[in-house]
């Protein structure tokens, strides 16, 4: 108790150049929690944007499917299993095809992974119904970043060309009847999406699809050609891409922090110098070499304890604010390959929170015990005249 | 008279590149209780050192120093911190203060390391003040004081936990000679009130006049140990109660002349 007056006392009479660290700390904490709640933030969000725009409730491969060989992706659908027959019934599962082909826009060519969907699915937020409308061309969806791609707008008709099952060329118009904007890019970039019937015709695969995409709540059937993968192992990849580009973001994060902990580092050691004779005096007056080094490292860690309190003063309607109404990110971020939505929405857990001061209270208390060990190491009679360092 | 410290045979050392400074070559002193002695020598004649080893800041080379009862050469760092705190009090050329503490809370610094109560603490940092007539400064840093009144913030600060020793190294030398006056005139009266025991480092003439026992050193020796019988503070008393103390600070009249009633 009577320790934390004398530091109390000490960091009060330091005035400004106590206010100075304790709000540079400030600014560390709550930039460090901002941004890890940014990070939080967009994952969460990814994940929910993935699971709302591709996965769904999960989704069932066709066994040949392999999504990392675009060689075998013609040959890779399979008839919908009839003990799917109720829920394909209901749209409880949608089933999906996939195929390759090449469009023209423009004189131009470019490969294109075909999707074919039924119209009337509910389970993704694809605006699918747009895939109803009448007309001699195939109406096709595709995504902002796709349309930009190909150059190609709304009612705009493009040459398609694909193979079907037997490698057959065959070569048709077809229009655009819809741009969704979305931030998920594994259903946007390089992709057309169809009528499902339309694609089977086109590819005489009848019945046939690669994915069978689940409502949430369906139970799961254990098929050996149909293997399900669920919404985690689905979403691993998106978040280990996050993962990956959060590290850029620890870069910022350890030079924040490095600037705070130098400030009281700085502080702390400067104080050996200013404070020598303070310190001889201390032991004088009967303290002892540990005393002071508490005494001094404990001032150091109410610096911390100070910029938490100012850090809630400041930062916290900041997170409420930016939290409830999130950040605009004005940039087109599409070519990230990571889902980001045009909006971010921060994401603050009590882990999150708890961890970082804790993480911070246990470096400043470091920082602060290097100097303060050295001083306890000056001979006491050097430390009056102020002659030890 | 019970002796308070008693130096033998005491030779202090300091490395100095290849060798060694003698700073004390053989010291024998006894100090009673009570006493209101000077080290007087000229710089380097081992004057602080000495100083140093009673109050427990250092440790003899060779030799021994007793301070009430024990040996300074034998005390763990823990002990020597434990004889400060509660039978040592220091006074610095320098003040040594604490910037950033009050008046008061510089006072009462010691009796928080002796984790008295906060009634206590207050009731004694007031009557010490009072003693060296501080009490309109309770509220006041350091930076806002002159050399002499942060001079007797010092000595409150060493008195206020009543040690029996105090050790004062040059505790005149950055003052003007009403402030040195004053200041002595105090320290001989909590010498004289509380039976306290001042020992002193110093060159300057005007302590010299007030000390009851005088000894000088020279190149890290005793040369001479005495008491003057016929000591000049009487003269100089009257030079300072001829106006060169305020008559605020005047201890006749001050609240210090009731230090034997306070006690």
């Amino acid at each position: 108790m009577t320790m934390i007056k004398m530091a109390l006392r000490s960091l009060i009479g330091n005035g400004l150049k106590t206010w100075l660290n304790v709000f540079v700390l400030s600014f560390t904490f709550v930039l460090i929690i901002f941004m890890q709640g940014l990070l939080e933030g967009w994952n969460r969000q990814a994940v929910t944007d993935t699971v709302t725009w591709e996965i769904a409730g999960g989704q069932y491969w066709s066994q040949k499917y392999d999504p990392y060989d675009p060689f075998s992706i013609d040959s890779s659908a399979a008839v919908v299993p009839s003990s799917f027959r109720k829920e394909y019934d209901a749209h409880d599962i949608e089933p999906v095809l996939y195929a390759k082909g090449t469009i023209y826009p423009g004189g131009r060519m470019q490969g294109v992974l075909l999707k074919g969907i039924r119209p009337d699915q509910h389970l993704l937020a694809l605006p699918t119904y747009l895939l109803k409308a009448d007309g001699a061309e195939i109406p096709v969806i595709m995504g902002a970043h796709m349309a930009k791609q190909a150059n190609l707008k709304v009612n705009d008709l493009v040459t398609l060309r694909w193979r079907d099952v037997n490698g057959t060329f065959e070569a048709v118009d077809i229009r655009v009847a819809g741009i969704f904007r979305t931030s998920v890019p594994t259903v946007d970039i390089g992709q057309i999406w169809l009528p499902l019937d339309e694609l089977q015709k086109m590819t005489l695969q009848p019945n046939a699809c690669t994915i069978l995409i689940t409502k949430p709540e369906i139970p799961i059937q254990q098929l050996s050609a149909w293997p399900f993968k669920d919404q985690t192992e689905l979403t691993k990849q998106t978040a280990a891409m996050i993962q990956a580009k959060s590290k850029g973001y620890n870069v910022f994060y350890f030079i924040f922090l490095s600037m705070a902990l130098i400030a009281i580092f700085d502080t702390q050691t400067l104080s050996i110098f200013r404070r020598q004779r303070e310190i001889g005096t201390l032991v004088a007056l009967g303290m002892t070499q540990k005393q002071v080094v508490s005494l001094f490292t404990l001032e150091g860690t109410m610096n911390a304890l100070l910029a938490i309190l100012v850090g809630t003063i400041w930062g916290l309607p900041i997170f409420v604010a930016f939290a409830v109404n999130g950040i605009h990110i004005p940039m087109d971020v599409s070519s990230f390959g990571v889902p980001m939505a045009d909006k971010m929405f921060p994401y603050f857990t009590l882990k999150l929170v708890a961890g970082t001061i804790s993480f911070i209270m246990v470096i400043t208390a470091l920082v602060s015990y290097w100097p303060a060990h050295k001083i306890a190491r000056m001979k006491p009679t050097d430390a009056i005249r102020g002659k030890a360092l | 008279m019970k002796t308070i410290v008693e130096v033998k045979n005491l030779v202090k050392k300091f490395p100095i590149g290849d060798g060694f400074f003698t700073a004390l070559k053989g010291v024998n002193l006894i100090f009673t209780e009570g006493e209101f002695t000077g080290l007087v020598g000229p710089s380097g004649s081992g004057k602080t050192t000495l100083l140093n080893i009673i109050g427990t800041l250092d440790v003899p080379t060779d030799g021994d120093v007793i301070v009430l009862s024990k040996s300074v050469g034998n005390l763990s760092p823990k002990e020597a911190a434990q004889l400060r705190k509660e039978e040592l009090g220091f006074i610095f050329q320098n003040y040594n203060l604490l910037p950033v503490y009050t008046v008061f809370e510089n006072v009462e610094f010691p009796l928080l390391l002796l984790k008295m109560s906060a009634g206590e603490r207050k009731q004694r940092v007031l009557e010490t003040l009072e003693w060296v007539g501080l009490t309109d400064k309770v509220k006041s840093r350091p930076s806002q004081l002159s050399g002499g009144e942060c001079q007797r913030v010092a000595i409150a600060r060493a008195m206020v936990k009543r040690p029996r020793l105090v050790l004062a190294d040059e505790p005149t030398a950055n003052l003007d000679a009403a402030n040195s006056h004053h200041i002595l005139q105090t320290m001989e009266k909590l010498n004289r009130e509380l039976k306290t025991t001042f020992i002193f480092a110093t060159h300057d003439e005007k302590v010299i006049g007030y000390l009851h026992r005088i000894i000088r050193l020279a190149d890290g020796k005793v040369v001479e140990d005495s008491s003057p019988l016929n000591s000049p503070k009487g003269d100089l008393k009257s030079e300072s109660s001829q106006g060169t103390i305020t008559n605020n600070n005047d201890l006749d009249s001050s609240p210090s002349g009731r230090l034997g009633g306070a006690l």
